[in-house]
């Protein structure tokens, strides 16, 4: 698929994302917006999957570790065709299969429930080392943040991916460096995350999660390696995409009004 | 004298036999595969076994990421560290998913002996019991513990087993049934009803022979599922039996008694013992010693049921 082509579509889940989070009058815009265009590599260009068969043999499996990014996953899986775009509308509703985060019991596409950090990427190499097991062609894809590297579990799966030579799974860390309570140097730093993975046994890839020909080359680079699960440490902009969102902190965990909405529609190119 | 078996043994022999029967059962242990008896699976099915080395919580991540490709997977660890340190990603990735994970977890309870209270799991059941969709298992003897375990493998979704570190003597006969959610009578009595689990039927059926030389005949029920419930076995204890004694090795709050007075006070109320560590940590000992020393032997059951005073 053209880059042009993928652009579009990502300004389309942007889209997605600021309609769902106001209608739903909560969730998490910030990290939604910076981690579309890595969802929308991988949902409409990368993995082989199949809406129609959702439990397809062989197929690749992604996980969102950082669930609170579920507005993203949410747009990317309804147009692909996962269930009808309408249905976005009842994220985080009474009786909605849209749930806060991501339930794999509830949503047909959804290949592993997460929201409480650090458990995805854990579930992603068990994941993988059944893969291994089976002789699965299927890759298996996680996406963190930046801030989630904080839990003590993340390592724990980083050393057992790298333990168990675990070439079939590739990890994401969606860094926009900031998370609820401010930037992640202030929190609890997070640096140097590319030299921490490379001595936990990872093949380590720097890009810019915002450029889809380093996005996708990457993908590529980390399936010719082989021996060692890749991670790719995406720079992106907390908030892309809607200029009074972009790198504030405040836009974490927090819906836009009717009028920030209507603005945020305006420069995404939509209408709320 | 009874033969004496650790329950963590006779997990071991199972997870070997099962791993004939079913080659999609995969393992996991924490570093402590020697104890827990999961070596005895690894030793036989090497490529089925991964160790997640000292790091339960990803253990417990990975058994879930495991579970939802299609494996039926066991992890095992000290029953501390099987289900305190993990209980958020047990709640989260495999309970909240229904995955088919086997938690099986040894060395419960005041019968680590030695390695002292931060050993001493005396919480698990109460963990776990409260996690909605989970199965509940806490075995007797050999016999019933292998039995539950492969129970425990033919059933989909996440079961939670507790075993046992100490030798314990083998009450049941080869080839007894056991089936999940259904308590065993394992004596009839009108007197009243001990209703034990793990453990502690040993101790109960001990207790009833004191009780019987004083003319009390009292009733044994093996709780060997804390959840679900067999409630009816429960309701019919306190109808025809008219007091109810628990005995677990466990805190008193939210194992056993926490789940028999629950059932009791809502549907048949009757006075209830509860026979159990009483809100307090354990200390290094010998297995036998503790449970003495913390009110778990047969006299300190026999001693609650004449204190109800039901006849």
């Amino acid at each position: 698929m053209e880059t042009v082509q993928l652009q579009k579509i990502a300004q389309t889940v942007r889209q997605h994302i600021i309609r769902q989070t106001y209608n739903a009058g909560s969730g998490h815009p910030g990290g939604s917006l910076s981690a579309a265009d890595l969802l929308t590599a991988l949902y409409f260009c990368e993995m082989n999957i199949d809406p129609a068969n959702p439990g397809m043999k062989g197929r690749d499996r992604f996980v969102l570790s950082k669930g609170h990014a579920a507005p993203a996953l949410y747009a990317c899986l309804a147009e692909r065709g996962f269930f009808p775009v309408e249905d976005l509308v009842t994220l985080r509703k009474m009786g909605s299969k849209l749930q806060g985060h991501p339930s794999m019991i509830l949503l047909p596409g959804v290949e592993m429930s997460t929201g409480s950090l650090g458990q995805g990427i854990s579930a992603a190499t068990g994941m993988a080392l059944a893969g291994k097991l089976d002789g699965d062609p299927g890759r298996v894809y996680a996406l963190l943040g930046d801030g989630e590297l904080q839990e003590g579990m993340v390592w724990e799966a980083a050393m057992a991916a790298g333990h168990y030579k675990l070439d079939n799974l590739c990890a994401i860390v969606d860094h926009n460096g900031l998370q609820i309570d401010g930037r992640n140097e202030d929190v609890m730093n997070v640096m140097p995350i590319a030299e921490k993975f490379a001595v936990f046994g990872w093949n380590v890839l720097e890009i810019d999660g915002h450029d889809f020909e380093q996005i996708l080359d990457a993908f590529d680079m980390a399936k010719k390696c082989k021996g060692m699960p890749t991670m790719i440490v995406a720079e992106t902009v907390k908030g892309k995409g809607v200029s009074f969102m972009e790198n504030q902190v405040g836009w974490h965990g927090k819906a836009p009004n009717e009028e920030q909405a209507k603005q945020a529609m305006e420069e995404l190119g939509g209408e709320l | 004298m009874a033969e004496k078996i650790a329950t963590r043994a006779s997990y071991g022999k199972a997870l070997v036999e099962l791993g004939a029967e079913n080659p999609n059962i995969v393992v996991l242990d924490a570093d402590l595969s020697g104890s827990t008896q999961t070596k005895k699976f690894a030793d036989v099915y090497p490529d089925r076994f991964f160790n997640a080395g000292i790091a339960e919580a990803n253990m417990m991540g990975m058994a879930a990421g495991l579970a939802v490709s299609g494996k039926t997977v066991f992890a095992s660890s000290f029953a501390m560290f099987a289900s305190g340190r993990p209980y958020e990603i047990i709640r989260n990735s495999i309970a909240y998913t229904n995955a088919n994970v086997k938690i099986c977890a040894s060395h419960a309870g005041l019968t680590v002996g030695e390695d002292g209270a931060s050993h001493q799991c005396l919480e698990d059941l109460a963990l776990m019991r409260a996690i909605p969709g989970m199965t509940v298992l806490n075995p007797a003897d050999d016999v019933s513990a292998r039995a539950l375990i492969k129970a425990a493998a033919a059933y989909k979704g996440p079961v939670y087993v507790r075993l046992g570190r100490a030798a314990v003597p083998v009450v049941y006969e080869e080839g007894t049934q056991f089936e999940i959610g259904k308590a065993l009578r394992v004596r009839e009595g009108k007197d009243a009803c001990i209703i034990a689990t793990g453990i502690m039927i040993d101790k109960a059926v001990q207790a009833a022979d004191l009780l019987a030389a004083e003319g009390i005949e009292v009733r044994i029920l093996d709780m060997h599922t804390i959840k679900p419930l067999d409630k009816a076995e429960v309701i019919a204890a306190s109808k025809e039996c008219g007091c109810i004694v628990t005995a677990e090795e466990h805190s008193v709050i939210g194992g056993l008694g926490s789940a028999v007075a629950e059932a009791v006070c809502e549907e048949a109320p009757c006075k209830v013992a509860r026979i159990g560590v009483k809100d307090i940590f354990g200390q290094s000992g010998k297995p036998d010693e503790l449970l003495k020393a913390y009110g778990l032997a047969a006299e300190d059951i026999a001693a609650a049921v004449k204190s109800l005073k039901c006849k």
